[in-house]
């Protein structure tokens, strides 16, 4: 059952097209937002809402790295790739990240505080190296900064 | 030097409001535009000889010739900004979006009035946060001061205009991707013809233009071709926005006249290399442009002129490899980010990409054969144009190509030593 929060938000989406289905995406990303990932049965209720069968919607959805269709920490944590973040020591910031959680890209820390995850280029080359922890963009990141950025997130 | 695309942008990072925007002349152009007949902005845009800024250069002008136009077109026509931005090393898009999000919504109701659009979508990128909520705020005063919605300032003319925003897919930036995944379809490509412009957003006719191309057309509905043309060192018309990273003392963007030599870019603007650091490489343009040298930078950055050297202008984004970095390990970067981004629908790319990758992973790891080298050799050739569904596996292999080319030493050295000479 959708909340009334989500229906608000759903509404504006739908009415941005002449087609349901069109607004799958964007109403995925609304069920994600408050519920944290998109399970199968959010899946299933998105999918009857945008008149799409369940395989149609997630063959949207499992295109996109920002739908998460498995359960996910509190917070998200995505490390940029791009080849400047990569000549601007990438390689050092996983291993300190791996040293520092005690977890690699792809995978949640014990507690459930974060999910690690590398990103293709954000596009943000020119402050390299660059990190999102959930919708906070870091740029310019170095090991002592990235320190003090975690503190924020409980 | 006039900066028409970058005149409103404030120094401190703030936005332009809409008031200072119009004092500045903004929606002028739009007036005037309105008071002319589409296809007179169509022809004014092919004589300015503005091409398409996205990276492959497709004359815009011409590209709108190809629109279904007048009383027999298929209807609703749509026009769809591509602000997806995610060829790795490009950030123009942002910049503009961010610095001023009106020009961004004149350029968009002007194209879409030459194409005779009944409704916009700009579609951005997951990651600009701010660029989305600046674009969503002049959306939403444009259509208060009757700049969008019903009848235009008096005009015939009505337009809505809306944002969506991605959840990160490299192919949505390829225009019949971005068709497919606006439409509410998984983002892969189409097969063409037809092509998007006659059978588009949910089979109507459609455009999709870059953001940096459309944020050309007021200024040359305002000032004209020729006023345009005249921007431009070369023959290519406008200005451009350049942009470095990588190890160089002041990496940023800066908009110049097209046709800007690569050095004075990397040396005048971005200050040139970090102290102690040689510059080894480059890539003019974003991942899929092929790697150049020190004896390239006199090159002007152009279409005509970039594809002269074997690589492209590409997005005119410029990553430059320094003398402390591994090329073969900038090149693993980038084929291990293709080779996730391959959508999977024809043969070569879905296989060949990883296995491409794969090669360069172990070569890194000190596991690579000399045989490896002859197998990277086979990709470049066998994942080439006419061998794939789209430009996607092609691209990948010009920056493979051409390190090969360039830095073959040091691809031999990695199987040879059976190291990364690069690491401890």
């Amino acid at each position: 059952m959708f909340s009334e929060e989500e229906k608000k938000e759903i509404d504006v989406e739908l009415g941005k097209y002449p087609v349901k289905s069109a607004a799958g995406l964007e109403i995925l990303k609304i069920v994600q937002k408050y519920r944290g990932w998109v399970s199968p049965e959010s899946l299933s209720e998105v999918a009857n809402l945008v008149e799409m069968t369940d395989d149609e919607l997630d063959s949207v959805a499992s295109s996109y790295n920002h739908i998460f269709r498995k359960p996910v920490g509190r917070h998200i944590i995505f490390i940029c790739d791009g080849m400047a973040c990569w000549l601007k020591g990438y390689d050092k910031i996983i291993e300190y990240f791996k040293n520092r959680l005690g977890v690699s890209l792809g995978e949640t820390t014990n507690d459930g505080r974060f999910t690690f995850l590398p990103s293709s280029c954000l596009g943000v080359c020119e402050q390299a190296p660059v990190m999102f922890v959930d919708d906070d963009l870091y740029t310019n990141l170095d090991l002592e900064k990235i320190d003090e950025i975690l503190t924020r997130y409980k | 030097m006039e900066k028409p695309l970058t005149k409103n942008f404030k120094t401190d990072g703030s936005v332009c409001s809409l008031s200072e925007y119009e004092k500045r002349g903004g929606f002028q152009a739009l007036r005037k535009a309105l008071k002319m007949p589409p296809g007179e902005i169509q022809q004014m845009v092919t004589e300015s000889n503005l091409l398409g800024r996205g990276g492959a250069g497709f004359p815009t002008g011409k590209k709108w010739g190809f629109v279904p136009m007048g009383k027999d077109a298929p209807r609703p026509k749509y026009f769809a900004v591509n602000a997806d931005e995610m060829e790795p090393g490009s950030f123009k898009d942002r910049v503009l979006m961010e610095g001023d999000p009106n020009l961004i919504v004149e350029g968009t109701i002007i194209s879409s009035y030459a194409t005779e659009a009944q409704a916009a979508y700009i579609f951005i990128r997951w990651g600009y946060k701010l660029s989305t909520e600046r674009m969503n705020k002049a959306i939403a005063e444009a259509y208060e001061k009757n700049y969008l919605g019903r009848n235009i300032m008096g005009s015939s003319y009505s337009l809505d205009m809306y944002i969506h925003t991605s959840a990160g897919r490299y192919m949505c930036g390829e225009e019949s991707s971005l068709i497919n995944a606006l439409g509410g379809k998984r983002g892969i490509p189409r097969t063409k013809p037809p092509y998007v412009v006659t059978c588009g957003l949910w089979g109507k006719p459609s455009v999709v233009d870059n953001v940096e191309t459309i944020a050309n057309v007021p200024h040359i509905v305002s000032n004209g071709a020729k006023w345009f043309k005249g921007l431009s060192l070369t023959e290519e018309g406008g200005t451009k926005i350049y942009g470095v990273s990588g190890k160089v003392k002041k990496p940023g963007w800066w908009e110049l006249p097209m046709g800007t030599a690569i050095g004075e870019v990397i040396q005048e603007y971005a200050g040139g290399m970090n102290d102690g650091l040689q510059l080894r490489g480059l890539l003019p343009g974003g991942a899929s442009t092929s790697f150049l040298t020190e004896e390239h930078l006199d090159t002007k950055m152009d279409f005509a002129s970039m594809a002269k050297t074997g690589s492209g202008l590409g997005t005119g984004t410029i990553t430059v490899l320094d003398d402390e970095n591994c090329p073969v390990g900038m090149v693993n970067n980038l084929e291990s980010f293709f080779a996730r981004s391959s959508c999977g629908w024809c043969t070569p790319c879905r296989e060949g990409l990883p296995w491409v990758s794969r090669i360069l992973n172990s070569m890194e790891a000190g596991k690579g054969e000399i045989s490896d080298l002859e197998i990277l050799r086979e990709h470049t050739v066998f994942l080439d144009t006419g061998h794939t569904f789209c430009a996607l596996a092609p691209c990948a292999m010009n920056p493979l190509r051409s390190a090969m080319q360039y830095f073959g030493d040091d691809f031999k050295r990695h199987v040879t030593e059976h190291r990364c000479p690069w690491r401890d």
